[in-house]
Order: C-alpha cells, then sequence, then structure tokens
C-alpha cells in the first residue's frame, strides 16, 4: 500500500499520540488521523475511510483490546491492519491480543525501526 | 527481592529514556526514603496490584523534564505544561511496564492501574504502603529525576 494511506492513531496521551504521528511523518506516511480512545476512533471509523489502525491499550471509556475486538467484529473493518502499541509487555497480555485478532504488538519504549518493521510487516513488505 | 525491583526498575528506566528520550540516564545508589517530599517538581505515580501491591513514582525536576519533552517531541510542543504533564504520564507508564515485564521473568506478576500526575514546587508525594520506600536517583546531562517505589 502507498504512502498516502490513512493511519488511525489511538492513544489516550496527547504526547504519545505525537510521538506516533512524528514517526509515520518521518517514514514519509502524512495522512493521520487520531483518537484518544476506542469510542471516539470508533466513531471516525464510522465517518472516513481508514487504512491502517495503530492502538495502545490502556485507554478510558474504551480500552485498546476492546477497540480492537470490535474493529475485528464488524465486518466493513475487520481486514484492517491492527497494530497494538502499548506498555503491556507480559505474555498474557500479548496471546490476548493475538486471540482477539491483532496484526501487529509492539512492547513500549520502541525505536522508529521497530515501528517501521511493524507496519511492512502488516503491509506484507517486512 | 528489593534488589530485583531495584535492578529493574534501574534497567527499565534506563531503556525507556534512552530509547523515546535519547537522552541516557545514569543511576545513582538507591536509598531508603524517611519523608514524603518529591525530589523535583514534576511526578507520575502509578499504582500496581498483583503477586505485590504497591505505588511507583517517578519525579523529574522542571528542566530536565521539559528537556525531555523537547526531546521527545521536538518542535511539536504545543502547550508546554499539558505536554509536560501528559510525557512524565506516560514515561511512569512506560516504566512501569517495562519493570513489569523483567520482573514476570522472576515469577513477579502485577498489573497498573493509569498513571496520574502532580505538578508544583514542594510536592509531596504519598505512596500507598506503610513499607519503606526505596529511591533511585538518576543524572543526565539536563537534570536530575528520581524513581521510587514502595510495595507491601
Amino acid at each position: 500500500m502507498s504512502k498516502t494511506m490513512c493511519i488511525l492513531v489511538v492513544d489516550d496521551f496527547a504526547t504519545m499520540r505525537k510521538i506516533i504521528k512524528n514517526i509515520l511523518n518521518q517514514l514519509e506516511y502524512k495522512n493521520i488521523v487520531d483518537a484518544e480512545d476506542g469510542t471516539a476512533a470508533l466513531d471516525i471509523l464510522n465517518k472516513r475511510p481508514v487504512d491502517f489502525i495503530i492502538s495502545d491499550w490502556n485507554m478510558p471509556k474504551m480500552t485498546g483490546i476492546d477497540f480492537l475486538r470490535a474493529v475485528r467484529g464488524d465486518k466493513k473493518f475487520a481486514h484492517l491492519p491492527f497494530i497494538m502499541v502499548t506498555a503491556e509487555g507480559l505474555q498474557e497480555n500479548i496471546i490476548e491480543a493475538v486471540q482477539a485478532g491483532v496484526s501487529q504488538y509492539v512492547v513500549k519504549p520502541f525505536s522508529p525501526a521497530t515501528l517501521e518493521e511493524k507496519i511492512n510487516k502488516c503491509l506484507g513488505a517486512g | 527481592m528489593s534488589v530485583e525491583i531495584a535492578k529493574a526498575f534501574m534497567t527499565a528506566t534506563i531503556e525507556v529514556l534512552s530509547t523515546m528520550a535519547m537522552i541516557t540516564p545514569k543511576a545513582g545508589k538507591p536509598f531508603v526514603k524517611k519523608d514524603n517530599a518529591a525530589s523535583g517538581d514534576v511526578t507520575g505515580l502509578i499504582g500496581l496490584t498483583g503477586d505485590k501491591t504497591g505505588t511507583v513514582s517517578v519525579t523529574f525536576t522542571q528542566k530536565c523534564a521539559l528537556s525531555v519533552v523537547k526531546s521527545m517531541l521536538g518542535d511539536d510542543i504545543q502547550d508546554v505544561i499539558q505536554d509536560t504533564k501528559d510525557m512524565v504520564g506516560e514515561i511512569t507508564n512506560m516504566i512501569s511496564g517495562k519493570a513489569r515485564q523483567i520482573l514476570a521473568g522472576d515469577g513477579l506478576t502485577m498489573q497498573a492501574a493509569t498513571p496520574s500526575v502532580i505538578m508544583g514546587k514542594n510536592h509531596t508525594v504519598h505512596h500507598v504502603s506503610s513499607e519503606p520506600i526505596m529511591a533511585i536517583p538518576f543524572t543526565t546531562d539536563h537534570g536530575e529525576f528520581s524513581v521510587e517505589f514502595c510495595f507491601e
């Protein structure tokens, strides 16, 4: 997929959304929208086309894992690549995310190279 | 076990700051803290439950916090107070997460709550346990910060 794909970044911390957006800009992805929790992210998905999702796990209102389950449970969005970027690095968390249908899993802290590698794997280029 | 916990928080802190902010902190000698006074101007505080229950805090001096924000966001700082508050909360969350990942390898599993952030000169940090508070001081080229933990 080209660098023009629309990436939805979901994190309750504005700083982390900015960091991820800055990394994506460095990787020449310019078409980025963001949301502060799963509920706001679902709202965006229902309003505009999105090609790729990068989401945190721990968020108020709707957590990342509940958001992932909602995405995978909706035929309109179930096909979307979904990367979970989270501080939750326990084995049980990773297994839960995989069972819920996550495409790739990134444990914070992470480098731009790690995020790029995971995006490329989702796009079949890694 | 407190030695293993201190080592986990030291390793986690250095990895988080060096990966996310390109700042490599130097850890000082851990010590038992005698009071609730914060050793800086902004503190992230997070509660942990599981095999152990307690709290972890990360306190930055204003100078150090601003340097970390600048390193992490570059020119993208819009509201310095909100960005600093957010950054300290996120750094605390990441240090807690990485330390919990390391400690899980030693058979100690814990879950974290959402971090809260306290700002202001001469603020205090109240850890929930009455057990001794372990503090690890860190120095950087941009100022000091400290990591504290207290578990029952």
